[in-house]
């Protein structure tokens, strides 16, 4: 009997232990260590940070599911991987702190023959001064802190509807940023939410970002054909701004968060600042500190780990210029080059470069997107691992075999815009591929045929009826399968 | 609010006119679209 130990439990982890275990069913061992005793649909938090969803609505207990599909759940944290194992257990494991109310802070080591790591990324507020919830901004990243955004916004409303303005501050709480896209939902949710409650007047809405220029994504923009033109996203995003009149700053990285100012500097070197009353600002990630020690005890973190604290797997790290990125550099299976028997999914594989192109400003402030990793990404490569490690464990294959780089992979993506039944809207967006291929694409970098957007009703029904459909999958309820990454 | 400022960022991009914004949220005609919407993503899902 093999174990295959898979480190988180989000959206990657939870796609390849369900479908480690319908491909191992119960000849082999599936365990999953995870510090959140529930499973979010983190695409909705938007949603429960303008209050049009409550946390239950996206949220689900993991150990009932797992009990259901017999896999193996410890509710805890890791804290070190020792993938020769060490002077007294001779195989490879993972050490593990629960974080359990039963079991709080007790050690446990758990050995494995597969490892894969989905731990997600670690919320860096402490990048920038004053950020974070605990601080002076709010946040949409977990569950709890979308409610508590959506508290602070109930508390806004009240006081525009007793006659107040207020100016709210939405996006990027630092120069390395990613996910603008999780900030375009709430600034544009936030925008409609305004308007149902009749209080638009009062608002004054900036967006702030460390984009080079709206509609960047961290995936450097895209190109798409419409009304005769090829036309690139920051158009169309410049015009849903301009059409929601909303201001936007760019190419900025946050210094500071002060209780009702931000001060920033941009790629000009310039220092600035902004009041606000509400600021709603993303931070930047980073792998979440795990440690790993061969079986000297040697501290060998940077064997597996890249200084960013994600994990090394088999893309190609070598320092270059933008001008000599190559689709080649990303990774295919994501294994780890030295030890084969570890893999790493979603957010917590290191990606070798941004997919923007990197910017400094005069003082050597690095300001560009860091790339994002989405949902449908990190699903099909968390299928795609679980299926490799499947065929390892029975022999089929020495190797992985089935590949899953972002340079050859779509995704499709619906953006909310507002959310209601009939006057609602997201934008829906189709590109391939993800990592834009110059070689092949000369112009735009990705296939003009695959790559679509559109703004629209049809959009938010999508977007609601994924919110389902995905938390059913999660659920591993009958059929579970049908549900496409 | 106004949109259009002579020489603000909102003076230079497209806006929509009435009939674009119409069709947005128009229930028939995103009936359409949500099909269409599903091929083009279905047509993603099947490049993996």
């Amino acid at each position: 009997m093999a174990r295959l130990l898979i480190l988180g439990a989000g959206i990657a982890g939870q796609t390849a232990a369900l479908h480690a275990k319908h491909k191992l069913g119960t000849k082999h061992e599936i365990v999953v260590v995870s510090p959140n005793s529930k499973w979010n649909w983190i695409p909705s938090n938007i949603w429960v940070g303008t209050g049009y969803m409550k946390p239950e609505q996206v949220t689900f207990e993991l150990k009932p599911v797992y009990d259901k599909k017999e896999i193996l759940f410890h509710q805890a944290k890791a804290v070190s991987i020792h993938p020769e194992g060490d002077k007294s257990i001779s195989k490879p494991f993972v050490t593990i702190e629960y974080t359990s109310s039963d079991k709080k802070g007790i050690i446990e080591k758990i050995t494995y023959d597969y490892l894969i790591n989905a731990t997600g990324p670690k919320l860096n507020f402490d990048a920038t001064k004053g950020l974070g919830p605990e601080r002076n901004s709010l946040s949409v990243c977990t569950y709890s802190h979308a409610a508590q955004t959506a508290v602070a916004l109930k508390e806004s409303i009240q006081r525009m509807k007793k006659g107040e303005s207020q100016t709210f501050l939405i996006g990027t709480g630092h120069g390395n940023c990613t996910c603008q896209g999780a900030a375009f939902e709430y600034l544009f949710n936030l925008e409609f939410e305004l308007r149902r409650q009749k209080v638009r007047d009062k608002a004054r809405l900036i967006w702030i970002s460390n984009e080079f220029e709206l509609g960047d994504f961290g995936i450097g923009g895209m190109f798409i054909k419409r009304g005769g033109y090829i036309t690139h996203s920051r158009i169309f995003t410049e015009s849903l701004y301009t059409e929601r009149g909303i201001e936007w700053i760019v190419q900025s990285h946050v210094k500071e968060v002060m209780d009702g100012e931000t001060v920033y500097e941009n790629l000009s070197g310039e220092e600035k600042s902004v009041k606000h009353n509400f600021a709603m600002l993303l931070p930047p990630f980073s792998g979440v500190g795990l440690k790993a020690f061969n079986k000297n005890d040697d501290d060998i973190t940077s064997d597996l780990f890249a200084p960013n604290g994600f994990m090394i797997v088999d893309g190609d790290y070598t320092k270059k210029p933008y001008e000599q990125w190559n689709p080649s550099d990303w990774p295919e299976t994501y294994q780890h080059p030295k030890y084969k028997n570890i893999f790493a999914a979603g957010i917590a594989f290191a990606p070798p470069h941004s997919i923007s192109k990197p910017m400094t400003n005069p003082n050597g402030t690095p300001i560009f997107p860091t790339p994002p990793r989405t949902g449908m990404p990190s699903g099909v490569m968390a299928r795609q691992i679980a299926y490799n490690i499947s065929d390892m464990i029975k022999g089929k294959s020495d190797v992985p075999t089935r590949k899953a780089s972002l340079a050859k992979m779509g995704a499709a993506c619906i953006a909310s815009a507002g959310a209601n039944f009939f006057r609602g809207t997201a934008v829906s967006m189709t590109i391939y591929p993800i990592i834009p291929d110059f070689n092949k694409y000369p112009d735009t970098g990705r296939d003009i045929s695959y790559t679509t957007g559109e703004i629209g009703l049809a959009g938010h029904w999508i977007k609601h009826f994924l919110h389902y459909a995905f938390i059913y999958k999660a659920k591993a309820n009958p059929f579970w399968r049908i549900v496409p990454e | 609010m106004s949109l259009r400022k002579p020489y603000e960022q909102s003076y230079f991009p497209p806006v929509p006119t009435k009939l674009t914004k119409f069709f947005r949220t128009n229930f028939i005609y995103q009936l359409f679209r949500f099909i269409i919407i599903n091929i083009k993503m279905l047509r993603m899902v099947r490049k993996h």
